[in-house]
């Protein structure tokens, strides 16, 4: 399926005094995709969204939305995207209504003219509307951001870590709304450190230092994961952790929660060898060392995993 | 057009919904006025003298007893002898000592001459000076009183008349000084602070993001502060009008067009400041530091500017209120039009239109 691009950013080179933020990202972005900017704090998702975002010049690069050079039309690419930093920065001594107002009035339009377009994220603040938009809980003001940033029926969305210090709930609820704006034909661009909302999104790059490791749909990035996992879990998980770095075929060993996630060296060479015979023989290892109430299970890897491999060992990975 | 509306108007909100900011609009004028009117002053009431009267006749008594119905003195005892000054000086509530000297009627009468000792307290000199400014102008028009009855060949009266201030009242010099230190607060430090909020909350960042032109975010900042400063500056006048007697002798649509004038060069400096600061705070310490001080202190609001070294009275012509407060004065006590002060006024447009070009070309279209 082809497709026209809404972003193509090509050799991105942003530097902040001795400190390199971008060190040389490329990637393209589809028309109507929900596109996610995955990584860790300090990765230089932040400053990639700026960019695009017509708010900051690249040191060197190209950049370019909706088919336009950021720097030279940046009123134009201001005219028809929305815009949601990463901290909440609305005017917190307005009310909701007094805000979405405002900014109604900004983009030259009026609430009740495109209230059909917000209406879906608005109504549950409805009922807030005459609070102080200071007042609202996390999620709260997350919905009133993402509105007031689509009041003017914006083409492109640029959201910097929508969801971070928001609770699981407001998280579903919100990327439940991304997901509708995706089917009103919107090009949502998201940034997250949250890993688990990879899934959620048509494509994903997950970036790190400022460069990109990986650009491609969270299927597909998954399906590349380069070895068997085991999840594993014992009585003194400390301790495990220590065992399985000086067990001869770990290749990795990450915790995860209250299972660690294990790879091993053995399971990516051509001829695997069975997983059944691979995990007895790590228990076997795990009991002599005085381990109790092993468990030890094959697991499908998730985008995180992918993450981590990607980090640990990214000279052996070819790019697709 | 609407869109310059709404963003006025959530200036306004703003405004009148932090209770700080309010103080500071309204609070601080008023309790400006009314301690530099009646607290601070320069006058001297019900000074604390003693009197050490040697001759003890008519004549000297007369004149003790004109010195104390002045207002300006009171008794707080008769001396003896001479080294009772030195005492009752260091005890401190004191601050002038008249001596009177011996056979004082009839040195007058027979030699023409009499003599008369003040003794003064400088520790503050300015008092010392007030103090002995008084008793001598009473002393002299005491001796005319004399002159009246006879005639002296040969003297020179001086004739002072106080011009535009005939009181010396302290209130006349404070109401222009003040107009001009609260228009710049309540305009340049306000501005500062709130285009300076607005970076720190992040709000500039969606500013910036929309399509509206930094142009358009500036001017419905100053819109509010423009209005309420001017009724800042309605109100002292007001203030000193009824409340201190000030008068306005001039033209007052032209006093009130030059404070217009005088706040807009404040508000475009204001933003100068905002475009090169990121935080409240520094912006409220350049505010303070770089234009509260030397507005007060360099613009003849209180020191004269022609008793300054040469090199602080340079500096004084970069200070916009130093052109201000001689408008202000021009307007307010001598009653004088334009043609007066058409060098001033010209002086603070030249000045509002450099800051306002230089936050142009400042103002930043994007994050960093």
């Amino acid at each position: 399926m082809m497709s026209t691009l809404a972003v193509t950013v090509d050799n991105l080179i942003k530097n902040y005094g001795s400190q390199n933020a971008l060190k040389g990202v490329s990637l393209e972005v589809n028309q109507g995709e929900l596109f996610g900017i995955i990584g860790p704090d300090g990765a230089g998702k932040t400053t990639l969204i700026r960019i695009l975002a017509t708010l900051l010049l690249p040191d060197a690069g190209q950049a370019e939305v909706l088919g336009m050079e950021v720097e030279g039309h940046y009123r134009q690419i201001r005219n028809r995207m929305g815009y949601m930093p990463g901290r909440f920065s609305l005017y917190q001594d307005l009310t909701v209504l007094e805000n979405l107002q405002l900014f109604a009035s900004i983009y030259q339009t009026t609430l009740e003219e495109n209230y059909h377009l917000i209406k879906d994220i608005y109504q549950p603040l409805e009922p807030f509307k005459n609070r102080k938009a200071g007042n609202l809980s996390g999620g709260m003001k997350q919905k009133l951001a993402l509105s007031c940033a689509m009041i003017h029926e914006p083409e492109i969305l640029f959201l910097d870590e929508p969801t971070t210090g928001v609770d699981p709930v407001s998280r579903n609820e919100f990327w439940e709304m991304l997901i509708k704006l995706k089917a009103r034909g919107i090009t949502v661009l998201v940034s997250t450190p949250y890993m688990d909302e990879a899934d959620l999104c048509d494509r994903v790059a997950l970036v790190q230092e400022g460069q990109i490791l990986s650009v491609d749909t969270p299927v597909a990035i998954i399906s590349r994961f380069p070895s068997k996992l085991f999840a594993i879990k014992s009585t003194d998980k400390y301790q495990l952790i220590k065992d399985l770095q000086a067990y001869p075929s770990t290749a990795s060993v990450f915790a995860f929660g209250e299972y660690l996630h294990y790879t091993d060296k053995r399971a990516h060479s051509s001829e695997r060898a069975p997983e059944q015979a691979l995990e007895q023989e790590l228990h076997q290892y795990l009991q002599d060392r005085g381990h109790r109430d092993i468990h030890i299970k094959s697991i499908e890897p998730t985008i995180e995993d992918c993450f981590m491999a990607f980090m640990q060992k990214e000279h052996k990975w070819s790019a697709p | 057009m609407k869109r310059f509306l709404a963003f006025v108007r959530k200036e306004f909100y703003h405004i009148f919904r932090d209770k700080r900011t309010l103080v500071i609009l309204f609070g601080m004028p008023v309790a400006q006025i009314m301690l530099f009117g009646y607290a601070i002053t320069n006058e001297i009431k019900d000074a604390k003298i003693a009197i050490l009267d040697k001759s003890k006749d008519h004549l000297s008594k007369r004149l003790s007893e004109k010195i104390l119905s002045s207002g300006y003195f009171v008794l707080e005892d008769y001396l003896n002898a001479e080294h009772e000054a030195e005492g009752i000086f260091q005890e401190g509530s004191v601050k002038m000592v008249l001596i009177i000297g011996e056979d004082f009627d009839e040195n007058l009468q027979q030699n023409h001459t009499s003599h008369i000792q003040l003794l003064a307290d400088a520790t503050d000199p300015n008092t010392a000076n007030t103090l002995i400014n008084y008793t001598a102008s009473i002393i002299r028009s005491f001796q005319s009183e004399l002159n009246d009855h006879r005639s002296l060949p040969l003297t020179i009266t001086p004739e002072v008349r106080m011009l535009y201030n005939p009181n010396l009242k302290s209130v006349f010099l404070f109401v222009p000084g003040l107009i001009t230190v609260i228009l710049m607060l309540v305009s340049a430090m306000m501005t500062s602070i709130s285009i300076t909020r607005e970076k720190e909350t992040g709000t500039m960042e969606v500013l910036l993001a929309s399509p509206m032109q930094p142009l358009q975010v500036i001017l419905a900042k100053v819109v509010p502060y423009l209005l309420l400063s001017f009724v800042n500056a309605l109100a002292i006048l007001i203030l000193g009008y009824y409340v201190f007697g000030v008068p306005i002798n001039g033209s007052l649509i032209l006093l009130l067009l030059e404070c217009i004038l005088f706040i807009l060069m404040a508000l475009s400096l204001g933003i100068l400041i905002s475009t090169v600061t990121h935080t409240q705070q520094t912006a409220l310490l350049i505010s303070l530091m770089g234009l509260m001080l030397p507005t007060i202190l360099l613009s003849g609001f209180i020191f004269p500017i022609e008793n300054m070294p040469w090199i602080l009275q340079m500096i004084s012509h970069i200070i916009p209120a130093k052109w201000f407060i001689i408008v202000v004065k021009s307007i307010m006590l001598k009653g004088v039009g334009i043609g007066y002060f058409w060098k001033e006024t010209l002086i603070l447009v030249g000045f509002t239109l450099f800051f306002v070009i230089l936050s142009v070309k400042k103002f930043n279209i994007r994050l960093a």
